[in-house]
């Protein structure tokens, strides 16, 4: 079995993963994918919200890389509800032609993923959750409204702003970030417009204001979904760069 | 940006995909990320017909320049018969 070093910790790369079923939102079963390090040691869980394009082979590999960080990960198939087995990006049209994922329906989601993470003989009961894009300000909705141990939103729109006329998403975050129970990371491009910069200052403001705990970086040359490898936006020295801070940051929050 | 925006519209024929033809009901067009076209946002087309079934899809992902050009096309093509061909 290899051994890499992360930092100045040295983990196994071995691991086990697999499709499940977990509690979701009311009660209901949905699928997800699971990614577990080998070895009985106590360990805290990241919960992987997909971002719209949908519970695909991307997302998946982000999955993986938490458990090769050290973590039981998990990514709830949001639509799992609208189109059990298909393949993701006919589930996200699906999804998409239905109006889409429910604010209430999310924080459901992901709380029985949560819970199933915690159920896991190897969990230290933390548990951790980052989102991309439109999963950046699903992360931070459910910090605010889930007992969660440490959030990362990674360029998620309309945390803060106001949504264009027009728009399905008719609220941002704003009413509902005193409540975040949670540090939060956040990783933005300065070339981003949904999040812009000033947006960002606004959310910062108000996480200052509310005395809540925070760490956001923001990167040059770098616009909207910089982490996506198989997008034209990756940009990988702010990818490089975003994902050393989040080990940081789970390995703070998330372990002991 | 996800923009969330979705328009749907009834349609009225037939699509073929790699598998073979459908007929199709409805159009739900939408400007935000492509799964498989090299551009941050695309206007993104699925036709699908009346069974329910999510792979029953024909999908178009197109630049916002050249989906003009389409809408642009289609415009000339319809308009360029005689009226009574499309009532």
């Amino acid at each position: 079995m290899d051994q890499i070093e992360v930092d100045d910790k040295v983990m196994s790369d071995s691991m086990r993963t697999q499709t499940i079923r977990t509690g979701g939102h009311d009660g209901t079963e949905i699928e997800a994918y699971l990614a577990r390090p080998d070895g009985p040691e106590p360990r805290g869980g990241v919960v992987v919200i997909h971002h719209m394009p949908g519970y695909d082979r991307a997302t998946k590999e982000i999955v993986r890389r938490f458990a090769e960080l050290g973590y039981d990960a998990i990514c709830p198939n949001l639509y799992f509800r609208e189109a059990p087995g298909a393949a993701p990006d006919d589930a996200a049209a699906v999804a998409r032609a239905r109006g889409g994922v429910p604010d209430e329906r999310l924080v459901g989601d992901v709380g029985g993923a949560a819970a199933y993470l915690r159920s896991l003989s190897s969990s230290n009961g933390k548990v951790g959750v980052i989102g991309y894009c439109s999963g950046g300000r699903q992360s931070v909705l459910a910090a605010c409204s889930l007992d969660l141990d440490a959030a990362v939103d990674c360029y998620g729109a309309f945390v803060t702003g106001t949504p264009p006329d027009g728009m399905p998403i008719r609220t941002n975050l704003v009413d509902k970030l005193p409540q975040l129970r949670c540090p939060l990371l956040g990783l933005f491009g300065n070339e981003d417009s949904y999040p812009s910069p000033n947006q960002v200052d606004e959310l910062e403001e108000i996480l200052r204001r509310h005395a809540k705990t925070y760490e956001f970086h923001r990167y040059d040359d770098a616009g909207h979904a910089f982490f996506a490898v198989d997008r034209p936006t990756y940009r990988v020295a702010a990818a490089n760069e975003g994902w050393d801070r989040i080990a940081t940051f789970y390995r703070k929050y998330l372990e002991g | 940006m996800c923009t969330y925006n979705t328009v749907r519209a009834p349609v009225d024929g037939s699509a073929k995909g790699p598998g073979s033809w459908i007929r199709v009901v409805d159009a739900t067009v939408y400007f935000d990320h492509p799964v498989h076209a090299m551009a941050a946002h695309t206007l993104n087309i699925d036709l699908t017909d009346a069974s329910g079934d999510p792979s029953a899809r024909l999908a178009v992902e197109l630049t916002a320049a050249s989906a003009r050009r389409l809408v642009a096309a289609i415009q000339d093509a319809l308009d360029s018969v005689p009226a009574g061909l499309t009532d």
